[in-house]
């Protein structure tokens, strides 16, 4: 590590943290509000809120049609609102912390 | 991988990796041959040109992070076990690391302490190698972990899970006492904790109260259940033609019984079961009209899996819907995509029991 580099850091993107937080959709998958901090991707969203509209439409199609999502991964769960075409969702990053309160960072 | 054990050191500081890849070639008892690399790609495309037994690998990396290399490493060479040396202290980054499949996560060490239980562990880790079984004891299977217990007269509690589904065995005195699953408990559940071929489990204290409802012997036990196993395994044999089936869509021979099983519990409206391609068939029962919901169903895994890839946030576990007219849950098991629809009516904590049992009968 020189002095230079301490001086001058490189602008590198990092690690990218899931927020919790929530955005909304309108029909055309355009981001209205979000509540999420600026670090997080767009594309992201963009990516989540298209896929999301895309199975309320694939539900609706299959005579189904479904008015909220809960979509569950080992870290994230993602639960989606329909809303008039467009949807609310939300982002709620999981941990073992908060699965197992008892579990101590050590 | 027989001979020399090969660990692969992935990190940007030069210093740290002159280090690190001194330390484990000369202070682990095998004497690794250690390879570093500092950036993702390197890494990966040195892991593609030659095998190894480990990767141990920074977060915290420009261009391509670590949580990207993970993903690609767990894909594309299974075998490989991961380890993530980080400076990063942050749960969400540790959850992530485990959700990708990670054998072992560490901050990098600050004491001799530190530093001596790190080698220790990664010495055991490129010890041995993947044979499958429980995560903890990969070189043992249950029925052995379950022998260890009884021989050494112990009382305690093994915690077993399996995917999304947890069993647990009671053990006192070096006695099984006890057994309990979603939906089955006593000797039908210990026999159907043992069918499970991979999963975790902890040993947890003893539960004294515990009424016994298994009067077995340990050792009896374990032959009813290797019979019980191997009468299931060739009863698929037997099973009727699909012509006599009563269902609109009859399923394959071996999927049958368990569409049939599952629609007969409580609460399930339809029951969608469909392999793992797009080419292979597709078995429902109490759809008339499967077709638009096998588009559904795959679509909504097959872009929730790419999602969950993109978003490095681990393996895509379930799907639950509410409308106005059902709710539905969809997720893979095994080789089978399921999707299984409820009514609107039910608690949404009902659906999600209910579908954990279904999971657990289509998995054994």
């Amino acid at each position: 590590m020189g002095f230079l580099s301490r001086l001058f850091k490189s602008g590198k993107p990092g690690l990218v943290h899931l927020p919790a937080g929530s955005f909304t959709l309108d029909r055309e998958g355009r981001i209205m509000t979000s509540t999420l901090p600026q670090s997080f991707p767009v594309d992201h969203l963009r990516t989540i809120g298209s896929q999301v509209l895309a199975s309320f439409r694939s539900a609706k199609k299959a005579q189904m049609p479904l008015s909220e999502i809960v979509i569950q991964y080992s870290a994230l769960k993602v639960l989606a609102r329909e809303l008039r075409g467009g949807a609310i969702i939300f982002l709620m990053p999981q941990s073992h912390q908060r699965l197992n309160p008892k579990l101590k960072n050590p | 991988m027989p001979g020399q054990p090969k660990i692969l050191l992935l990190d940007e500081d030069q210093d740290f990796l002159d280090l690190y890849r001194e330390m484990l070639s000369q202070h682990l008892p095998s004497l690794p041959e250690v390879r570093a690399a500092n950036s993702g790609s390197r890494a990966l495309s040195i892991l593609e040109s030659e095998q190894f037994n480990l990767l141990i690998t920074e977060l915290n990396l420009s261009h391509m992070d670590g949580l990207q290399v993970l993903t690609i490493a767990r894909r594309k060479h299974p075998q490989l076990r991961l380890v993530v040396l980080t400076a990063i202290r942050d749960e969400q980054f540790r959850t992530r690391s485990y959700a990708l499949g990670v054998d072992q996560f560490w901050i990098k060490p600050e004491t001799d302490q530190e530093m001596g239980l790190f080698m220790e562990s990664i010495e055991s880790l490129i010890g041995r190698e993947a044979h499958g079984g429980f995560r903890g004891v990969q070189s043992k299977s249950l029925v052995d972990i379950i022998q260890l217990e009884c021989l050494s007269q112990s009382s305690c509690m093994l915690k077993i899970i399996n995917g999304l589904t947890e069993g647990k065995i009671y053990i006192q005195n070096g006695e099984v006492t006890d057994a309990e699953m979603p939906g089955m408990n006593a000797e039908p559940a210990f026999q159907r904790i043992l069918s499970w071929k991979t999963g975790s489990f902890e040993i947890l204290p003893p539960d004294p109260s515990r009424v016994r409802t298994i009067f077995t012997s340990y050792q009896g036990l374990l032959l009813n259940t290797a019979q019980a196993i191997d009468e299931a395994a060739s009863a698929t044999v037997d099973l009727p033609h699909p012509e006599n089936s009563p269902h609109p869509n009859p399923a394959p021979a071996n999927l049958a019984p368990q569409l049939a099983e599952v629609s007969q519990m409580e609460g399930v409206e339809f029951v969608l079961a469909l392999g793992g391609d797009k080419a292979s068939a597709q078995n429902s029962w109490g759809l008339d009209n499967p077709k638009p919901v096998v588009e559904f169903t795959r679509q909504a895994l097959q872009n929730f899996r790419d999602l969950g890839e993109r978003l490095q946030v681990g393996e895509l576990q379930q799907i639950f819907g509410t409308g106005p007219q059902r709710k539905v849950a969809v997720a893979s098991c095994g080789n089978s995509d399921l999707c299984v629809g409820f009514p609107p009516a039910l608690p949404s904590d009902q659906v999600n029991d209910s579908f954990k049992s279904i999971l657990t009968k289509w998995a054994s």
